[in-house]
């Protein structure tokens, strides 16, 4: 690992202006960060650590009935806090289903959305990876690419973006809280993460030096509460990335549907807010039949990026199981393997 | 090579020190604590063989910067048993034969030891395996795992209210 400087900054203001010059990174809870410097895959030449900014670690409700949350919030503290689980209980279960109890004790809410992707040529320095690389080529293109994306990619990068967490937060119009030397600022997370097009080394919003402080939930995101989870098809039971995963949120009244937010993960570069599939599901029947229409909606522009077709219908199928389970209901208790399709869903059919 | 002084806590027992910048909270613990208890399996974050409870929490002490964890108390498996006298959770794993080789024996109790404070997983062996996943036994001794965590928070919680009794 190179040599860096080490910043401790007092105030945000102070952070930003540490982080100011190139090669600068902010530190948090570090988990991919040292994975990726010790890979050699990012150098810093200034570590900037940001975990001693108390206004950094809040969660708090604002007077529009939103939620704030701040950046350093750790994830384990954000998914066992019980009235946010209550009151989001997707994005909880989203969280509880990522990474592991040690990580997600380490790894910050700002973190989760700036962690990059985990494409085995990103992170392997032989390769040619044009997102590490600009310009060096894809060695996924034609390698191993069975868990890469079948949206939004593009003969430059075919990458996902790893996170659980983003999934229902894009879901519930999460937006992210954003200061820099220009002042404060607000994105969309819809907007956050870009698509790879020509330029996959630009992956945020973020400029040079800009520091996520916070996100916030807008007050319609808890009126999907009765009706929320997060499902998540690993190649093992825990502690895995997503091949494929769903968020959905229903509101039902008298067995229609009168809100619905769809969002997938593990399809793309970023975290996919299926807005067509939640126009179709609007006023529509709660059954099978028009969660079959919604999934087919969200997957109608996907295509393979290499030996990875199966995915298109594994979403699918995820979705539909997604949107059953919603309706279903939250369950009262966090099921024991969060997010797992493999835990029965009243009234869902097990090969479905 | 950058250096700052750091101030730790280990296992009771305060350290100045003098690190780089870049040594990890595990090669702290290893390499100049001389506390090699703390295991380097993976040094990614995928085995849990280095956890540690720093403030109370689990974490995985390869992707810690030591410097980033200044004022920070930890806790290791050298810190777990009462002199001769083992901790519930020790005791537990070596009747349960809750390990064969026993390199991520330290990881794994030190895991167990930040399930049970959590208070999540209870007794359902569900909840504690999922609660473990970050654990990987590569003897495969899942079984005796589950037994022993099963066994030391229950006692664990037996010994809890005689206490308050």
């Amino acid at each position: 690992m190179r040599d860096f400087d080490f910043i401790r900054p007092a105030t945000i203001s102070d952070a930003i202006a540490a982080a100011a010059g190139p090669g600068s990174a902010y530190l948090a809870g570090g988990t991919n960060l040292l994975d990726l410097m010790k890979g050699g895959i990012t150098s810093p030449e200034r570590i900037v650590d940001i975990t001693r900014l108390p206004e950094l670690n809040r969660i708090e409700t604002l007077d529009d009935g939103g939620l704030r949350i701040g950046a350093l919030v750790r994830n384990a503290d954000l998914a066992h806090d019980p009235a946010f689980a209550k009151a989001y209980p997707a994005v909880a279960e989203a969280l509880l289903s990522g990474a592991s109890a040690q990580l997600r004790n380490a790894a910050t809410v700002g973190g989760n959305l700036l962690q990059r992707t985990r494409c085995s040529y990103f992170y392997d320095t032989a390769s040619a990876c044009n997102r590490r690389e600009p310009g060096s080529g894809c060695s996924a293109l034609g390698g191993e690419n069975r868990l890469h994306a079948i949206l939004g990619w593009s003969d430059a990068c075919i990458a996902t973006h790893p996170s659980d967490f983003c999934v229902p937060l894009v879901a519930l119009d999460t937006v992210v809280e954003i200061e820099g030397k220009e002042g404060r600022r607000h994105v969309t997370l819809e907007e956050f993460h870009r698509l790879p097009g020509d330029t996959p080394q630009r992956e945020t919003m973020l400029e040079p030096g800009e520091l996520i402080v916070a996100v916030r939930l807008p007050a319609e995101a808890a009126s999907f509460a009765a009706h929320a989870r997060y499902l998540k098809v690993r190649e093992r039971t825990s502690y895995a990335f997503a091949v494929v995963s769903a968020a959905a949120a229903l509101v039902v009244d008298r067995g229609k549907i009168r809100g619905a937010r769809l969002a997938l993960g593990g399809v793309a570069a970023k975290p996919w807010r299926a807005r067509s599939a939640e126009a179709a599901l609007l006023g529509a029947d709660a059954d099978e039949a028009s969660f079959v229409r919604a999934a087919d909606a969200a997957l109608a522009d996907a295509s393979p990026s290499g030996d990875n077709a199966f995915k298109i219908e594994l979403a699918r199928r995820i979705v539909v199981r997604a949107l059953m389970a919603a309706k279903a209901g939250t369950p009262e208790r966090m099921p024991a393997l969060p997010a797992s399709p493999f835990s029965s869903i009243p009234g869902v059919r097990h090969d479905a | 090579m950058t250096t700052l002084p750091i101030s730790l806590t280990v296992n009771g027992y305060r350290h100045e020190l003098e690190v780089d910048t870049r040594v990890t909270l595990l090669d702290l613990l290893r390499e100049r604590l001389e506390l090699s208890g703390t295991k380097k399996g993976c040094d990614r974050g995928q085995c849990g063989a280095c956890t540690v409870l720093v403030d109370g929490k689990r974490i995985n002490s390869c992707l810690a910067l030591a410097v980033s964890h200044d004022g920070a108390e930890v806790l290791t498996i050298e810190g777990v048993a009462h002199g001769e006298e083992l901790h519930p959770v020790q005791a537990a794993f070596i009747a349960h034969d809750g390990f064969q080789c026993g390199f991520c024996t330290p990881g794994q109790i030190m895991s167990t030891l930040g399930l049970i404070a959590e208070g999540q997983a209870g007794d359902d062996p569900e909840r504690i395996r999922e609660g473990l996943s970050g654990n990987i036994c590569r003897c495969a001794a899942y079984g005796g795992i589950v037994e022993a965590v099963l066994e030391a928070r229950q006692h664990l919680a037996g010994t809890g209210r005689r206490t308050a009794a």
